[in-house]
């Protein structure tokens, strides 16, 4: 019936001052910002997921590209990224341990619980700069064939067998060779392959293996550099047939000779950038690599700076001041979210 | 003018503290949150190392046991770190809800486009 009403008292009205989400303004709208934040995250790895689903080409696998540690020489996949992974969560704890300090108003307690999470997203940012830098860097780098080829390869157990490679397959080089090639492009040395090994006939490249001192380089009587030529088949993609291994197949001696004679022009790649990567054929693998990882590691170096703006707020007292520490649990949430997309980024970028 | 949009006191601030005693609850709780999402870390990084080497179980099986694995240590973070199991319900549904339906639909969308993409890719290569 039109013009009907009932009286109510402002007690069930909501006339302000009250939070109908029980929760104050601030927080709320942190809340709002992380959500919409998580759709932009979102996106990226759904973008991610749909270039991949996309490709017909091998995409490389994370615990073949991501074993390697600082200082150390062999194989630890996947370890350096557990680490972070780690230091991250732990940060997170020590930041709810922040924030459950400053329910009690134990203004101690909060200075030392931020200081440790400000000090675990530095080493995360300075984790992250390693890994980037070893990705830019790469590890020998690879190149793709032109014409079809079959090869003696053999596999990490030993076990010999024959591998007919399609034109356009990707081979890589080991460590050694690939960066003695590559400092020899860098540095106009001559290379030439023969008798199964690299010679490299350039001042700077001879300095750089001494330098190191190792691989079993040795000079010829011309002062060349050479060096065992190794190359590896599927280093960065995952090939099973009929349950059997056929990663990191190693090609040694003429055969591998045959392949480095084999190179199709341009595509030679080390390590990665914006437009050429030895990772994969799929550029988008290591783009999406600069921008999800670089996107998030800016949301850590952006959490770190407000972490330690707050640090030193507790650290002054202002809080004590202000009667409440709600500024910790609102930069808390935000340092929380910078963690839980780490733990999506870990999962779809890294593991799957 | 008076403002009308400040929170008094800042009220819900000032309810959201806890006693010693609470306090030493909250801290255990937490540490066994840090001790589960600890160990599923780990359990992934084994799983990621040990079971693509070998043909044990075959890949979906894998990834589905990642993607699960995932939003357990998600679902600790944001309810217990970032207490949004303790906040009232219509809280909870107003940041959880539009996120998820929109998120299924762009996963759902994306993928049925990139496996499309894929399809036409090989078969026209």
């Amino acid at each position: 019936m039109a013009g009907h009403s009932e009286a109510v008292t402002t007690d069930q009205l909501w006339g302000g001052g009250r939070s109908p989400f029980g929760i104050s303004y601030g927080k709320m709208m942190m809340w709002f910002f992380l959500v919409s934040d998580a759709l932009t995250f979102g996106g990226l790895l759904t973008a991610y997921g749909v270039i991949r689903h996309g490709s017909s080409d091998a995409w490389p696998v994370g615990e073949q590209v991501f074993e390697s540690l600082p200082m150390l020489h062999g194989s630890y996949p996947l370890i350096y990224v557990a680490l972070m992974t780690f230091i991250l969560i732990i940060s997170s704890v020590t930041m709810v341990l922040a924030v459950e300090a400053g329910h009690r108003m134990d203004k101690k307690g909060v200075i030392k619980w931020m200081g440790y999470t400000v000090l675990g997203g530095f080493f995360f940012l300075g984790s992250q700069a390693w890994e980037w830098s070893h990705f830019i860097h790469g590890s020998g780098g690879g190149f793709q064939i032109s014409a079809p080829i079959t090869v003696q390869a053999t596999a990490p157990d030993g076990s010999k067998m024959e591998m007919s490679l399609a034109g356009g397959t990707w081979v890589h080089m080991t460590a050694d060779v690939g960066h003695a090639y590559e400092h020899a492009l860098e540095h106009g040395g001559e290379i030439k392959i023969h008798d199964g090994q690299l010679h490299v006939a350039s001042h700077g490249a001879a300095d750089h293996h001494d330098a190191h001192g190792e691989h079993g380089a040795t000079a010829d009587a011309h002062g060349a550099t050479a060096i065992p030529l190794e190359l590896v088949l599927n280093k960065y993609t995952l090939e099973h047939k009929d349950g059997k291994d056929y990663r990191k197949l190693s090609v040694t001696g003429e055969d591998a000779e045959k392949l480095m004679n084999n190179m199709a022009s341009h595509t030679l790649a080390f390590g990665a950038n914006l437009s050429k990567n030895e990772y994969a054929v799929q550029q988008q693998y290591a783009n999406f690599f600069f921008f999800i990882t670089g996107f998030h590691g800016f949301h850590v170096f952006q959490g770190v700076i407000i972490n330690l703006i707050i640090f030193i707020m507790a650290l002054r007292g202002v809080f004590e001041r202000r009667g409440h520490y709600e500024m910790v649990e609102k930069v808390g949430l935000f340092w929380h979210f910078v963690d839980l997309v780490w733990v999506f980024v870990f999962t779809f970028f890294y593991l799957v | 003018m008076e403002r009308d949009d400040l929170i008094v006191n800042d009220s819900y601030s000032v309810n959201a503290r806890h006693s010693e005693e609470d306090g030493v609850k909250i801290r255990k709780k937490l540490y066994m949150v840090t001790l589960i999402l600890t160990v599923i870390t780990i359990v992934e990084i084994f799983m990621g190392v040990q079971f693509k080497r070998n043909a044990t179980f075959t890949w979906e099986t894998i990834k589905l046991a990642f993607i699960v694995l995932t939003l357990v240590k998600a679902a600790y973070i944001v309810l217990i770190f970032m207490h949004l199991g303790d906040e009232r319900k219509n809280l909870k549904y107003v940041v959880l809800l539009p996120y998820a339906l929109f998120i299924l639909y762009l996963i759902f969308i994306g993928i049925y486009e990139g496996l499309s993409v894929q399809e036409m890719n090989t078969t026209f290569r």
